[in-house]
């Protein structure tokens, strides 16, 4: 299920990145330009420039409170800025996943008609988005019985069924235990790679999320700061921020890849090999 | 047959239940209840508009429960109160407001008992004419907004997102509760209004799997609904409003068993 990425992949990842990102303006998904929302005398989020090129995965990152979610909001329309100004490109199709939300138990609502909900969608497609995303067995289920890890996926396969150029992703993996995590950045990985659309992901868990990601954001009201991942959690800002606990959690993972615990409780180490039991000279392991 | 007072009351009920059942959905999905009350009790302010006036009864009904609607548009924006806060003052301030104006109206005695209970038997063919011309119209505006306003119901901001425009869909949505309140407040009264909204679509929800069904479902159990509480009417010498609403938590209660049974079996 983890596709395990060895670090020069990455590198050269990043290198296809800084080229696209050298693509004129023009071409961007979107812009948010300096833009600032104000609630009551506050200023909720300020001063924000994000751009999202195709094919790029910027993911926000900041405490609770910091703003994520408003700046999501932001580049999707949903809120207007008080100050700043945002671009998109003509035409642009965004498929949105919103943060964990609970559907009124007395709506009887079944899959398909939630994935049917803006737009139609052929029988056939909805079976085809909702095998993609490993829940094909639910297309006449009930929404309200979905399990929080089988709802997200549905939420994906929806925004996914847009055809969308950008794909915006506040917490997808809120609800999700820990291996299903893994399974949905894997996900949104495979969408990226598939069709080519920018992503925009809103996550606290760094460590987490920086194999796949271009360019991370970290808010705090503001851009604390932005760049690679490796950048990011080396910096002075990010440190301040979420405290030398988190940046020990990126140290976490970037050990993570030494092995992996399977199902029936044996290990698979880097090199292949599968042992019974891990050893403390294999490294840190979070499953 | 229109000259039979009997038969025009059956047309006038079956009239509002079929268009209360979608309404009465989504008052239920989007928990509205209070909403309706306040809407229902803001029509005795529109009835003494209405004598004070010399207009119509449900033209002045009408106007108020619009107004009232846009009130709560425009102070649900503003953010300063909740909004069942907001619900309470309106529903009893223009309530008391009412009540009072009618005292003071001492020239014009008003039944208050038919407001409150409603007066089906009364319906005129004039009436019969105005619930099924408004009611047709209302039908093709819930038509319209269905697809926006079922979006904005499962999530506002996922709607926005995808280019509905909830504010449109939920400003008509209030405009047609408003609408249905005026032309059905002669058939049950202020006090039972809301109960045809709510008990038949809280009825259809146990036996149905989807919204479009459940809105047919809804509109059939409420002229279910009417004709029960009609026939026991005339048949016990109760009062219609009453005994429609009677008939419809009868319908209610039906479905609950079936549905708990069907859930055992399973």
């Amino acid at each position: 299920m983890l596709q395990l990425i060895p670090t020069h992949d990455l590198k050269a990842a990043r290198l296809s990145t800084s080229a696209s990102q050298s693509t004129s303006e023009s071409q961007k998904l979107i812009s948010l330009r300096n833009v600032g929302v104000n609630r009551d005398g506050r200023w909720l989020i300020r001063g924000i420039d994000i751009d999202v090129a195709p094919g790029e995965i910027v993911t926000l990152v900041g405490p609770n409170g910091s703003g994520k979610s408003t700046t999501a909001k932001v580049a999707l329309n949903i809120i207007k800025p008080d100050e700043g100004e945002v671009q998109r490109k003509q035409g642009l199709r965004v498929g949105y996943v919103p943060q964990k939300f609970e559907i009124e138990p007395m709506l009887p609502l079944t899959v398909s008609r939630l994935l049917n909900l803006t737009a139609h969608h052929s029988e056939k497609e909805i079976s085809k988005a909702l095998e993609l995303v490993g829940v094909a067995e639910h297309a006449h289920t009930t929404v309200q019985t979905l399990s929080g890890g089988e709802f997200q996926r549905v939420m994906m396969a929806r925004a996914m069924l847009r055809k969308p150029d950008l794909l915006v992703l506040d917490e997808p993996a809120q609800g999700v235990d820990y291996s299903g995590e893994i399974a949905l950045y894997d996900l949104i990985k495979n969408i990226r790679n598939d069709t080519g659309c920018g992503v925009l992901l809103i996550s606290h868990d760094l460590h987490l999320v920086m194999a796949e990601t271009d360019i991370v954001v970290c808010l705090n009201g503001h851009v604390c700061c932005t760049g690679t991942p490796q950048v990011v959690s080396a910096s002075k800002e990010y440190k301040e921020l979420f405290g030398s606990r988190a940046v020990e959690g990126v140290a976490v993972y970037q050990h993570h890849h030494d092995h992996t615990h399977l199902a029936d409780g044996k290990v698979l180490h880097s090199d292949g090999s599968v042992t019974d039991h891990c050893h403390p000279e294999d490294g840190h392991h979070d499953v | 047959m229109f000259d039979d007072f009997f038969v025009r009351a059956l047309l006038a009920g079956i009239g509002i239940a079929i268009i209360a059942g979608p309404l009465g959905c989504f008052v239920v999905w989007r928990r509205m209840a209070y909403f309706g009350d306040t809407i229902a009790h803001s029509a005795l302010l529109g009835v003494a508009l209405g004598y004070l006036l010399g207009i119509n009864i449900e033209l002045g009904v009408l106007v108020v429960g619009v107004a009232i609607a846009l009130i709560l548009l425009l102070l649900e924006r503003d953010g300063r109160l909740p909004r069942d806060a907001l619900l309470g003052v309106l529903s009893h301030s223009t309530l008391a407001i009412g009540l009072v104006m009618m005292a003071l109206m001492s020239s014009q005695k008003v039944d208050l008992m038919h407001l409150l209970t409603g007066d089906i038997l009364s319906v005129t063919k004039f009436d019969l004419a105005v619930i099924y011309g408004a009611g047709l119209l209302m039908l093709i505006g819930i038509y319209t907004i269905w697809r926006p306003l079922l979006a904005v119901t499962v999530n506002e901001e996922l709607a926005r997102a995808e280019g509905m425009r909830p504010e449109f869909a939920r400003a008509a949505f209030l405009m047609l509760m408003a609408l249905l309140i005026a032309i059905a407040i002669k058939i049950v009264g202020i006090l039972l209004i809301t109960s045809l909204l709510i008990i038949p679509a809280a009825t259809a929800r146990r036996l149905i799997n989807s919204p479009e069904q459940m809105a047919f479902a809804a509109s059939l159990i409420g002229v279910l609904a009417v004709c029960g509480g009609l026939f026991s009417s005339y048949q016990l010498d109760i009062p219609s409003g009453p005994a429609i609403v009677l008939a419809a938590l009868v319908l209610f209660i039906l479905s609950y068993l079936l549905s708990t049974m069907i859930k055992k079996r399973i």
